[in-house]
């Protein structure tokens, strides 16, 4: 990588020509950007260099005479002369790539890569034209799966490892390699370990020939009959940069993107393959009236005369769940229908598994180069960042790997970052809030929990150094309330009020759900709900609403008459799935704008089919508040509509016209009357490389209170802790070609010291006792997790673990039992528990 | 001690009448005990060298210009003072002795492993190091066992490991066995070897191991031989050592010769002192070729040397006048083929070598030596094509543009070209592939004309 202080005024000639590159720059680099391109296989400018394809071999003289060099591996020095298209050159050029295509298989015709393929390419453009390769060419097995996702053909290989280090430089998942050597080289898995890596589809994106190739787009579609469209991912909420790819208005293929300010061109795996959901044959694609064996089809205005109806009534008697995954400008004509239409705050685009969005709306942001600071201080409180929001989690890596970035982790269980953090905090459900207090105070001679003293020594030295320091925070555990969240963030602020924050939460758009007002409380530009009028809207709410937890709990208890679905699936994504089943079956009407059949979905009167990201133009707010397009790339099936476009029309079937027939209009009216987004120039959104960061200036008076106590418990059992994973039984995941097999099957994950304890062995199954209801689950011993917690990811195959928490608790206790003998209950055991109480 | 003998325990050596700096201990059949190497000073330049200061050693070993044995022939002393001062830095010895013909190091790790320990000691105390790996052969079984024993006994004796000999100096010796290839004794490949990757070189600049080595710290990587030269220069000093060879090349070197030779074997010669021919006919070193025949070429340097002839029997052992000459000394490994030898069989022999020694990571090398092999292979299967010949010196050139190194062939009236020659590669290995076809092309040209015309009979 280039040095980040670059320095300009490095004169060196270049074909005859003087220039000046950067200091340190790479000769590559520098010519490319003076506007001469050297051929190039291995070379990437996200990786290191390796100098192993020799084709960007120049010819250099550096005051000894000249002599052939690999570009991609020399600085520029003072006075260097380079010749990139002498004699020596064009030889060195010619030889590489007859060597590099004696043993390539001349299979363009029926290639994945043929059309856009460098070798292809440089052969045409350096190559000798013909080859004297008389012998029998190299034979391999045609392609091997070397994952789920990722075949493999070593007789196209040129063993430029690209893949190969990406996969261990960048992605730190080491599992592919070369094996054997000389001409028999080739990049293979270890027996009986694939290619299971989160990033494997960056390997084939980065392959310069058809070596790798994707199993979702293999002889799908030839890269000259592609139409492209540059958009946003939106699986997550880094907001990775892509393109959309798409045959006779399919999308067929997604491809990173390199944004500086990003995702650096890598995509996780979730980014690159979910349009598989796209084109799933369950989408819904026509309005649907009425539930179970009565629900039929019908016209839009039926449907959408069907909804207002249960849209009239007292406005408080209405709530809104979800929206995170729609487009800022569709969040903003929810937001403008439900709060200054209707009139009801009972909106919350969260759903229990998320922050408080006053925290999230107000704490003064920090960018992912911030973050990512060379040099600086990290604290992680919050999820496993390569499970929910892996493109961030590369950056974080790539950070602590290579700029000397120091991590601290405060998380319930280890990570995959843990190997590289300078401290753990290793504290149990609960109790981060507390540790950070501690460190806060300067309370470090004694233990917190399971923290202990030197651990305490040592982060607080990092803190304290002078060092910037970024706060990474998310929800960790979906059973242990999100208010310990917070106290870590206010304990940071008062130890370090310099700090700043990045949030990782984990769904889609969210970022922007929250900004347009999505959650109670809030309107549009991060206002707090305390006026009367608000822009060019009817109204505002009048009172505060509920957000996701408390409209559940409303339903119970017949506070609510109608809920609306935003593509929400509280069902399945809400921590208390116990809770979510009861609230939804006893709402009398359910609007559900959706894409898929989903549990919750189900259980609605109506359902307006909504067309998905790629299908409609919009905008996406990442962790940052940067803004990016979402756009268009193929038609939305059948009658989808964008959901902006319902809301519309949803309004008109209820009394007001919402004020805006076109995109553009409402992003005018959008910047005319939301605070933040007055500033915003929405050609700049479309067109700017990275997107402009929202500035905002609310520097709000967050109150922190005292962190919560130390929770007790009983004494005895073990704290659960829920959190997810990036493969799932979610819908986008399931609906996904190729995608729905990753899922792992559920179960729990035991501290080895426990696991030696309960005298557990081999595949012996575990009774988890929650109370109420006892479930059987396989165990695994994970060195991950603290003694005396517990680790169940949520929503996977087998069982979902959500089903074990109970919402408004802080914390959640499980006792385990195995056949004949209760050993959790056992004294010793039990008095360690009890220690935290 | 008796001269001019077959050496029965030592397989390989050859006892002669020189000088003996490093071989003094091979007539001992158990030369590579611990007292037996005590008995005949053994650890004395080590307990001579502790009661001086670092600088002084270095500088010893600097006025005694000890040239690197492991083929570069780089002086020592200079090397040791490329380090930057930076802590903590290694020193790497390399025993991945594997060069074809070469066995030297083999029977010095073997018959007088606690020599090469006192050297290796030295060193570190010289340039302030606590650590030395010592890489040893995968195949080199006997090595192995021998230095391991001795590592043990000088670890219980206290000449190693904390606090030697009662000083404050603590130095620790790690054994590594290598995993069987070649390209890992080019010493960047042994780091990336050492530091458990797979063995591929790396690009010198940036990775010149003096400044970013071993796990990118200041390492010095120098061969066995090398280091077993210190604790004689050490005992006799500077001034001893370089009454012994020429003024360019002070010292002796153990040379292996094989091939065609009455006595093939491993002997130590006074640098520049005695000529290719001396070698191969003196009565104290190989005697004749066998069966008296006529000599029809040899390689001077190992497998990666271009060939010589008759033309150059005259050429002292000495590396620069070897390398003026179109060839190289390189390890010392000398092997000699006689009239009876098809040139097109010994070219694909070596060329087999390099293809399948190829680590895989640069196209020209790794393409480049298998094609060659397979070109090779098919003349001599009788499929040969008259442009195969050009085609060959094509590949070479790609691999390595420019004149190739051969050597002067006064009957045509070509003169050579010097060692080394360019190359598109990172490491020597690919070139190297180049050296046996360049020399028999040149040379017998002929021989492989005949073979496309008239492919030999090809036994079933």
């Amino acid at each position: 990588m280039t040095s980040t202080e670059a320095v300009t005024g490095v004169p060196f000639t270049l074909n005859g020509k003087e220039l000046e590159a950067d200091s340190g720059e790479l000769l590559i680099d520098a010519a490319e950007r003076h506007g001469v391109h050297i051929p190039r296989f291995c070379y990437h400018p996200r990786m290191k260099p390796v100098g192993m394809c020799r084709m960007c071999l120049v010819e250099v003289d550096t005051g000894r005479g000249p002599a052939l060099q690999p570009s991609c591996m020399l600085p520029v020095t003072p006075e260097m002369k380079v010749e990139t298209e002498s004699e020596a050159t064009k030889e060195a050029q010619d030889g590489v790539l007859e060597f590099l295509l004696a043993n390539h298989p001349l299979d363009c015709p029926v290639c994945d890569k043929g059309g856009e393929c460098p070798l292809q390419d440089n052969a045409y453009a350096f190559g000798p034209g013909e080859t004297r390769f008389v012998e029998e060419k190299r034979h391999y097995e045609k392609p091997i799966p070397i994952s789920d996702l990722v075949h493999l053909d070593r007789e196209r290989c040129i063993l430029c490892d690209r893949c190969t280090r990406f996969a261990s430089e960048v992605a730190g998942d080491s599992l592919i390699h070369f094996i054997d050597r000389g001409s028999q080289t080739q990049v293979n898995t270890f027996p009986d370990h694939p290619f299971a890596s989160y990033f494997s589809g960056n390997t084939v994106q980065i392959c310069p020939v058809g070596a790798l190739t994707s199993a979702p787009y293999r002889f799908k579609a030839r890269p000259w009959d592609l139409d492209a469209v540059e958009s946003t991912a939106a699986v997550d909420t880094t907001g990775a940069r892509v393109v959309l790819q798409s045959s006779q208005d399919k999308l067929v293929r997604v491809v990173g993107v390199d944004s500086d300010a990003v995702n650096w061109s890598w995509l996780s795996d979730k980014d690159r393959f979910s349009y598989g959901a796209n084109n799933s044959p369950d989408r819904i694609t026509e309005p649907q009236i009425g539930t179970g064996s009565s629900r039929t089809s019908a016209r839009w205005g039926d449907a959408l005369k069907h909804a207002a109806r249960s849209l009239r009534g007292d406005a408080n008697r209405i709530a809104a769940i979800g929206g995170s995954r729609m487009s800022l400008e569709s969040q903003y004509a929810w937001s403008k229908l439900l709060k200054g239409v209707l009139g009801t705050d009972n909106v919350d685009a969260q759903l229990g598994d998320g922050l408080p969005a006053a925290l999230v709306l107000g704490i003064d942001r920090a960018t992912i180069a911030e973050a990512c600071e060379p040099g600086g201080v990290i604290v992680l409180v919050g999820p496993d960042p390569k499970e929910e929001v892996p493109t961030l989690f590369l950056r974080l890596r790539h950070a602590i790997v290579e700029d000397g970035a120091s991590l601290i982790e405060l998380t319930p269980r280890a990570t995959s970052l843990s190997n590289l953090a300078d401290v753990r905090l290793a504290a149990t459900p609960g109790t981060a809030g507390q540790v950070m207090a501690a460190l806060a105070d300067g309370r470090l001679d004694e233990e917190v929990g399971t923290v202990g003293s030197p651990e305490l020594a040592k982060a607080h030295e990092l803190l304290t150094s002078g060092r910037p320091v970024t706060m990474v925070f998310g929800r960790a555990n979906l059973a242990e309330s999100a208010r310990y969240v917070a106290d870590a963030v206010g304990g940071l602020r008062r130890l370090v009020p310099e700090a700043r924050f990045l949030p990782a939460l984990r769904r889609g758009n969210v970022h922007g759900a929250l900004e347009m007002g999505l959650a109670p409380g809030f309107l549009p530009g991060g206002i707090r709900n305390r006026r009367t009028n608000f822009g060019r809207w009817p109204s505002t709410p009048e009172f505060e609403g509920k957000d996701t937890d408390n409209i559940l709990r409303g339903c119970l208890n017949g506070e609510f008459d109608t809920v609306v679905l935003l593509g929400a699936d509280p069902l399945g994504d809400f921590p208390d799935q116990k809770l979510a089943a009861e609230a939804l079956a006893s709402v009398d009407n359910i609007i559900s704008v959706d894409s898929f059949l989903t549990e919750s979905s189900n259980l609605a009167d109506v359902i307006l089919p909504a067309a998905m990201w790629g299908e409609y133009d919009g905008t996406f707010c990442n962790m940052e508040r940067r803004l990016s397009p979402m756009r268009a790339k193929v038609t939305a099936p059948g009658r989808c509509r964008p959901d902006w476009m319902i809301a519309a029309e949803l309004s008109l079937s209820v009394g007001p016209d919402l004020g805006f027939a076109t995109l553009e209009e409402l992003q005018n009216e959008l910047s005319s009357s939301a605070g933040s987004f007055t500033d915003i120039n929405w050609d700049e959104v479309s067109s700017a490389d990275d997107g402009p960061i929202l500035s905002t200036d609310r520097n709000w008076d967050l109150e922190f209170g005292d962190p919560a106590d130390l929770p007790s418990g009983p004494g005895y059992g073990f704290r659960l802790i829920v959190d997810r994973k990036m493969w799932d039984m979610g819908t986008t995941t399931q609906q996904s070609d190729g995608l729905g097999g990753l899922a792992q099957t559920a179960a729990i994950r035991l501290a080895p010291a426990d696991v030696q304890l309960m005298e557990l062995a081999g595949n012996e199954v575990v009774t988890i006792d929650q109370g109420e209801f006892q479930v059987e689950v396989p165990f695994v011993s994970d060195p991950a997790v603290i003694p005396r917690t517990a680790w169940l990811p949520a929503r996977l195959p087998g069982f979902d673990a959500r089903r074990l928490v109970a919402a408004g608790r802080s914390i959640t206790q499980v006792r385990l039992h195995l056949p004949d003998r209760d050993v959790a209950a056992g004294g010793s055991a039990g008095e360690k528990g009890g220690n935290n109480g | 001690m008796a001269t001019n003998a077959y050496v029965e325990h030592a397989p390989g050596y050859v006892d002669n009448v020189g000088p003996k700096v490093v071989t003094s201990r091979f007539g001992d059949p158990e030369s590579y005990k611990l007292e037996r190497s005590e008995a005949t000073g053994g650890y004395g330049a080590l307990r001579a060298v502790l009661q001086m200061k670092p600088d002084e050693v270095h500088g010893q070993v600097r006025d005694a210009v000890l040239l690197g044995r492991g083929g570069a022939g780089f002086p020592a002393g200079v090397k040791w003072g490329f380090m930057p001062p930076v802590w903590p830095r290694y020193l790497v010895v390399n025993g991945d002795e594997s060069e074809p013909g070469t066995y030297k190091d083999r029977l010095l790790m073997e018959r007088d492993p606690h020599q090469l320990i006192e050297g290796c000691l030295i060193t570190c105390y010289a340039l302030g190091l606590n650590t030395c790996f010592l890489y040893v052969r995968g195949e080199m079984a006997l090595a192995q066992e021998r230095i391991a024993e001795a590592l043990n006994d000088a670890y219980e004796a206290g000449y190693v490991g904390r606090n030697i000999m009662g000083t404050d100096v603590s130095i620790d010796v790690v054994l590594t066995w290598g995993a069987g290839a070649y390209i890992v004794g080019e010493e960047t490949a042994l780091i990336e070897s050492l530091e458990g990757n797979r063995g591929m070189p790396r690009l010198k600049p940036p990775f010149f191991p003096a400044a970013k080595g071993l796990y990118m710290k200041p390492t010095i990587v120098n061969n066995v031989e090398t280091l077993a030269n210190l604790p004689w220069i050490m005992l006799n000093g500077p001034e001893a050592y370089k009454q012994f060879g020429s003024e360019k090349s002070p010292g002796t070197r153990m040379l292996a010769i094989s091939g065609h030779v009455k006595r093939p074997g491993v002997y130590e010669v006074e640098q520049g002192k005695v000529t290719f021919r001396d070698l191969f006919y003196g009565d104290n070193y190989c005697q004749g070729i066998r069966d008296d025949n006529d000599l029809k070429m040899f390689i001077p340097g190992g497998g990666s040397a271009p060939w010589f002839f008759e033309d150059q029997l005259d050429l002292p052992l000495e590396a620069a006048d070897v390398g003026a000459a179109g060839s190289m000394l390189g390890s010392g490994a000398i092997v000699v083929m006689d009239e009876t030898t098809d040139a097109v069989r010994a070219c694909l022999r070596v060329v087999r070598f390099f293809a399948r020694e190829s680590c895989g990571k640069c196209t020209p090398c790794r393409e480049g030596t298998t094609w060659e092999e397979k070109i090779l292979q098919r003349i001599l299967d009788g499929h040969g094509r008259p442009e195969d010949i050009d085609l060959l010196l094509d590949i070479g050139s790609q691999i390595s543009p420019g004149p190739y190194p051969v050597a002067a062939f006064e009957a045509a009236g070509e003169t050579a070209v010097p060692f080394p020659p360019k190359q598109t590669t990172i490491c020597p290995l690919g070139p190297s592939s180049v050296a046996p076809i360049t020399s028999a092309i040149r040379r017998f040209r002929d021989e492989f004309e005949a073979k496309i015309q008239a492919p030999e009979e090809v036994p079933a």
